[in-house]
């Protein structure tokens, strides 16, 4: 069998509302692992062991672990428990408790980075605690964390994929769909691939310019 | 925790970690020597070189792994490569890791100080000798870790080619989920493997990389 490119045009829609359904559920899942990260790191960073601990080991363990079998956890792990969640709320879940821990470890090392010596000095010239946080130490945190937490969410919109497996139809799986239909996976899956590297050009910009906004505050 | 159910089927999951540690190991082995091609082409004068490697990575860093190995198991067959689910596995795994280790492998060359090659040069090394005896030998030291970082991601992320079938550790998860209902023990079973797996390979990239140091 040949290749022929020319049946994709046919299958634009399918393709169209799976792209549209991989970029929801990556900016969604970006929203909550962004704000997740930034809540497993001030946990991380309590004085209290007995919080400590346990974000630690919950870290260490999705740290260590495939994504896929996370998925696996959550998707069936959920309905088990007697919460049958839909795919696609199921798919932003595991992946944004997956990057939330790995933003989590960027942002904490980022908060301890900042020089202490900033904080006093803000505090010395007359501004509030919160002041000297929200003006002195938060947009140099952001400045160093932007390239990190940028990659992260680079990959983010590669693993997306994954999500698949459980059956949320996003542009992996509407390949698919095509594909059963049509029973081309070449012709399918490099359309496929050149939409994820356009997405993916896409974000590199945005991360671009996010870290270039954020570093004039370094 | 149903401890019962553990205690009879870990032996299929160990059976599982092997082929999870074969296809990482294997396709590890790929993604290094591909990336080191692609490293030194990316960094050669000639376009005809530096273009198709510039290519191979941004292409392959650029989309999922997934639609990647897709395209070559599914994909393939329409283009005359047949493989089987593990060959692909491993192939495709490969290709991917190796787009990452050779931005790795170039970032270390590149960060070898450029006086170290004029030095070379003075000395009367050709540009082939100054890369072999000057610029790698100081590059190998600090791109052992970064490496170690690349293959363990690839440890993890080689459970994808459980969706074309090869009998692994995430496949094997998968397979007990649907026929024990019990996702957490599963999940904690398999875990306990890649845990292991992942500690004792960062152990032996954490002796490689004082070795390499001791060395150079």
């Amino acid at each position: 069998m040949g290749l022929d490119f020319s049946i994709l045009p046919a299958y634009a829609d399918i393709l169209w509302q799976g792209t549209l359904w991989t970029i929801a559920l990556t900016v969604l899942s970006m929203f909550f692992s962004l704000a997740g990260g930034v809540v497993f790191a001030v946990l991380q960073l309590s004085r209290h062991a007995i919080i400590r601990w346990p974000v630690a080991g919950f870290a260490w363990l999705f740290m260590g672990t495939p994504l896929l079998l996370q998925l696996f956890l959550i998707y069936f792990g959920l309905v088990q428990i007697g919460l049958d969640l839909n795919a696609f709320v199921a798919g932003v879940i595991a992946l944004s408790l997956h990057f939330a821990v790995y933003n989590s470890e960027i942002i904490r090392s980022a908060i301890v980075a900042v020089d202490k010596g900033q904080y006093e000095a803000a505090r010395s010239l007359g501004l509030s605690q919160f002041q000297a946080m929200r003006k002195a130490i938060v947009p140099q945190a952001v400045a160093n964390v932007t390239p990190a937490l940028g990659n992260m969410m680079i990959a983010l919109l590669k693993e997306s994929a994954l999500v698949s497996v459980i059956g949320v139809m996003e542009l992996t799986l509407s390949a698919q769909r095509a594909i059963s239909d049509s029973f081309r996976p070449f012709e399918f899956y490099i359309a496929a691939g050149a939409i994820y590297y356009v997405l993916n050009l896409g974000l590199e910009q945005a991360v671009r310019v996010a870290e270039r906004r954020s570093a004039q505050y370094r | 925790m149903d401890f019962a159910l553990i205690g009879r089927i870990w032996p299929f999951f160990a059976e599982a970690a092997w082929v999870t540690i074969e296809v990482s190991m294997l396709a590890i082995i790929l993604g290094l020597i591909l990336g080191f091609a692609a490293a030194l082409a990316s960094l050669s004068r000639n376009v005809l070189l530096r273009w198709p490697a510039r290519a191979y990575v941004s292409v392959f860093r650029g989309t999922p792994a997934l639609i990647q190995l897709f395209l070559l198991y599914f994909g393939g067959p329409q283009i005359g490569i047949n493989l089987g689910p593990f060959e692909a596995g491993v192939i495709g795994l490969g290709i991917n890791i190796g787009a990452y280790m050779c931005e790795t492998i170039r970032g270390a060359i590149l960060s070898v100080d450029k006086g170290q090659t004029e030095a070379g040069r003075c000395l009367g090394l050709g540009q082939t000798q100054v890369m072999r005896r000057v610029i790698l030998p100081q590059a190998a030291r600090m791109m052992v870790r970064p490496l170690g970082v690349n293959a363990i991601a690839l440890i993890k992320g080689s459970a994808i080619v459980s969706t074309i079938s090869v009998l692994e550790l995430s496949y094997t998860a998968h397979r007990y989920i649907s026929s024990t209902y019990k996702p957490f023990e599963m999940f904690i079973l398999a875990s306990i493997f890649y845990l292991a797996i992942v500690t004792v390979f960062s152990f032996g990239v954490k002796k490689i990389d004082e070795r390499v140091a001791l060395e150079s």
